[in-house]
C-alpha cells in the first residue's frame, strides 16, 4: 500500500508515457495551437479578442527581447520562492510543534479548520494599506495561502506514524529529538513533499494575483498594464508565460519529490514495476 | 470505541473552543485602546460590521457574490465531470489532450480575468465565466485520474453481467471515481472563492470583493476589517457545507478505508 496522501487527489509520481503517447500529446498540442490560429483567421472569433497563434508568438518574441520582461519574471519568481520557503519552514515547524506537545493538536484543530478556508485574497486590502505595492504585499498573500497546505499535510503525515516504530524507539531510549529525526520525519516526509508541491502551485497563483490586483512589480502587473493599454497579443503571450512557469513548477516539484523519496515504497514501486 | 462520557465530552469541548476563545479575547483586549488607524479595536470592527452589513447591504453585495460563485462552481463541476469521464474513458483521447490540459491547468486562474473581460465585458457573465474557467481544471483532471483508476476486476465484472450505458456510468464509473472527483471539487471550491473576490475587485459595481476594496480606498478601515471577517466567515461556511456533503456522499468510502486501516 502506498502512503502518499490520498486526500490531495493529484498523483505524486509522474507516469512514464510510452513513445506513442508522447506523439499523441505532441499532436494534441499542435492541434491546440492550430485551433487558436484558425479561429480568428476564419472569422469565428474576433482577432481583437483572440489573436492567432502566430501573432501571439510574435508578441512573445518581442517580450522576451525586452529587459523589463526579465525583471518582471525575476520579481515574480522572487516573491514565489521566498513566500514558499517561509511557508514551508513555518508549516513544518508548526506541524511538528503541534504534534510533539501533548494536547496541542486537539486544542489547535478547530482554529486550524477555521483559519484555513479563509480566502487569502481577503487580505488584499490589508496588504495594500500596510505595504502598498511592496514585495511584502505579495509575501503576505503567498505565505498565508501556502502555509496551510504544508501544515495540514504535516498533520496528516504525523497521524500516519506507526505506533510500533514509535514504541520501539521509546524502548531503545531515543529522546524526543532523536524520535522526531528518525521516526517522525521519515514517516511524515512523503506528506510534507505533497504539501510543498501543492503549496508551490498555490504560491504561484497568489504571487501573480497580488501583482495583478495590487500592482506589486512582476508578470501579473505587466499583464495588467498590457490589458489597460489594449496590447491584446502581449497579454496572451504573458498569460502563456505564466502557464509555462506553472507547468515547470509542477514538473520541478514532482522531480524533487521523487528524488527526496527515492527510498520510499511509492516511488520505488514505480521505477521497477 | 470508548464511550463518550460527560467528562470527556466536556474536555473535548474545552479543547475545541479554548484556543479560538483565547485568541478572540487576546485580540479584543490587545486592540482595545488601539489608536492605530490600520488596527482598530475589535469592538469598533464588530460594531461597524453590525451597522454596515444591514439586510439591504447583504442583499445588494453578499447575495450577488454567492449566486455568481454557486452558478460558476456548479457549471464547472458539471462540465469537469462530464469532460473528465469522456477523456478518462478513452486512453488515446487522454494521451492527446493531456499536455494541453496540464498547461491550461497550470495557468494561474486570476490572469484569466483580463482575458475573459475581452469577451464578456465586465458584467455578471464575465464573473461566472471566470469562475467556471478557473474551477473546471482540478475537477476535470481529478475525474480523468479517477476514471482511469477504476478497478479492472470491477469493470470486467460489470461488463460480463451486461451492465452497460447509464447503469454502468452511475454504479461503476461515477461511484469509483467519486473520491477523486470530490478531491477535485474541494480544490475547485477554494479557487472559486478566490476568483469570486478577484473578479469583483477588478471590475464590478457590487459584490463582497468590490465592497471590501471600496472600504479600503475610502479609508473606512473598520468597515474594511468587517468585510475581511465576513469573507473569512463565508469561506469557513462554504468549507463546512462542502464537508457535510462530502461525508454524506462518500460515507461508503470512508467506511471502507477505516475498515482497511483497522485490519
Amino acid at each position: 500500500m502506498t502512503r502518499t496522501a490520498v486526500k490531495t487527489g493529484t498523483p505524486g509520481g509522474a507516469r512514464r508515457p510510452g513513445p506513442g503517447n508522447a506523439l499523441l500529446g505532441l499532436a494534441g498540442l499542435g492541434g491546440f495551437l492550430a485551433l487558436v490560429e484558425a479561429l480568428p483567421r476564419l472569422g469565428l472569433v474576433s482577432p481583437d479578442y483572440l489573436p492567432p497563434t502566430s501573432t501571439i508568438a510574435a508578441a512573445l518574441a518581442r517580450e522576451v527581447s525586452d529587459v523589463a520582461f526579465w525583471t518582471a519574471l525575476g520579481d515574480t519568481l522572487t516573491g514565489w520562492a521566498l513566500g514558499l520557503l517561509i511557508a514551508t519552514v513555518a508549516g513544518i515547524a508548526a506541524g511538528v510543534l503541534i504534534t510533539v506537545v501533548p494536547y496541542l493538536r486537539e486544542a489547535t484543530a478547530s482554529t486550524v479548520e477555521f483559519l484555513r478556508p479563509i480566502p487569502s485574497v481577503a487580505l488584499i486590502p490589508l496588504a495594500v494599506l500596510l505595504f502598498g505595492t511592496d514585495l511584502r504585499s505579495t509575501l503576505l498573500l503567498v505565505v498565508y495561502a501556502a502555509f496551510w497546505q504544508v501544515l495540514v499535510q504535516v498533520l496528516y503525515g504525523v497521524q500516519d506514524l506507526d505506533p510500533v516504530a514509535e514504541e520501539t524507539a521509546r524502548s531503545y531510549g531515543l529522546g524526543t529529538w532523536a524520535r522526531i529525526r528518525h521516526v517522525l520525519w521519515p514517516t511524515a516526509l512523503p506528506y510534507v513533499m505533497t504539501g510543498v508541491r501543492l503549496a508551490a502551485a498555490v504560491a504561484l497563483v497568489l504571487a501573480i494575483t497580488a501583482e495583478l490586483i495590487i500592482g506589486t512589480p512582476g508578470l501579473g502587473s505587466r499583464i495588467a498594464v498590457a490589458q489597460t493599454s489594449h496590447a491584446v497579443p502581449d497579454m496572451y503571450a504573458l498569460v502563456a508565460v505564466t502557464g509555462l512557469i506553472g507547468v515547470l513548477i509542477n514538473l520541478g516539484a514532482r522531480a524533487v519529490e521523487r528524488r527526496s523519496l527515492a527510498w520510499h515504497q511509492s516511488v520505488r514501486g514505480e521505477v521497477t514495476p | 470505541m470508548k464511550r463518550l462520557t460527560l467528562r470527556t465530552a466536556a474536555l473535548r469541548l474545552l479543547l475545541a473552543a479554548g484556543l479560538p476563545v483565547l485568541l478572540a479575547t487576546v485580540w479584543w483586549f490587545a486592540s482595545a485602546g488601539s489608536t492605530d488607524v490600520y488596527w482598530p479595536p475589535l469592538s469598533t470592527i464588530l460594531e461597524t460590521g453590525r451597522e454596515v452589513w444591514t439586510a439591504e447591504r447583504i442583499a445588494a453585495d453578499v447575495v450577488p457574490s454567492v449566486t455568481r460563485l454557486l452558478l460558476g462552481y456548479t457549471g464547472a463541476a458539471v462540465l469537469g465531470v462530464a469532460l473528465g469521464i469522456v477523456i478518462g474513458s478513452f486512453p488515446r483521447v487522454r494521451a492527446t489532450t493531456e499536455p494541453v490540459l496540464e498547461f491550461l491547468r497550470a495557468v494561474p486562474p486570476p490572469v484569466l480575468v483580463p482575458v475573459i473581460m475581452l469577451f464578456a465585458g465586465i458584467g455578471d457573465t464575465m464573473k461566472i465565466v471566470v469562475i467556471v474557467s478557473g474551477c473546471v481544471w482540478p475537477v476535470l483532471l481529478n475525474t480523468v485520474e479517477g476514471v482511469r483508476a477504476i478497478d479492472s476486476v470491477l469493470s470486467d465484472t460489470a461488463r460480463s453481467y451486461g451492465i452497460e450505458g447509464r447503469a454502468r456510468l452511475g454504479h461503476l464509473v461515477l461511484r469509483s471515481a467519486s473520491p477523486q472527483i470530490f478531491a477535485g471539487l474541494r480544490q475547485a471550491l477554494s479557487i472559486g472563492v478566490i476568483l469570486m473576490v478577484i473578479s469583483e475587485m477588478f471590475a464590478a459595481s457590487n459584490g463582497l470583493g468590490f465592497a471590501v476594496v471600496q472600504f479600503q480606498r475610502s479609508f473606512a478601515i473598520p468597515g474594511m476589517w468587517s468585510g475581511i471577517l465576513l469573507l473569512g466567515l463565508l469561506g469557513v461556511l462554504l468549507a463546512l457545507v462542502f464537508q457535510t456533503v462530502e461525508r454524506r456522499a462518500l460515507a461508503w468510502y470512508h467506511g471502507l478505508r477505516r475498515s482497511r486501516r483497522a485490519s
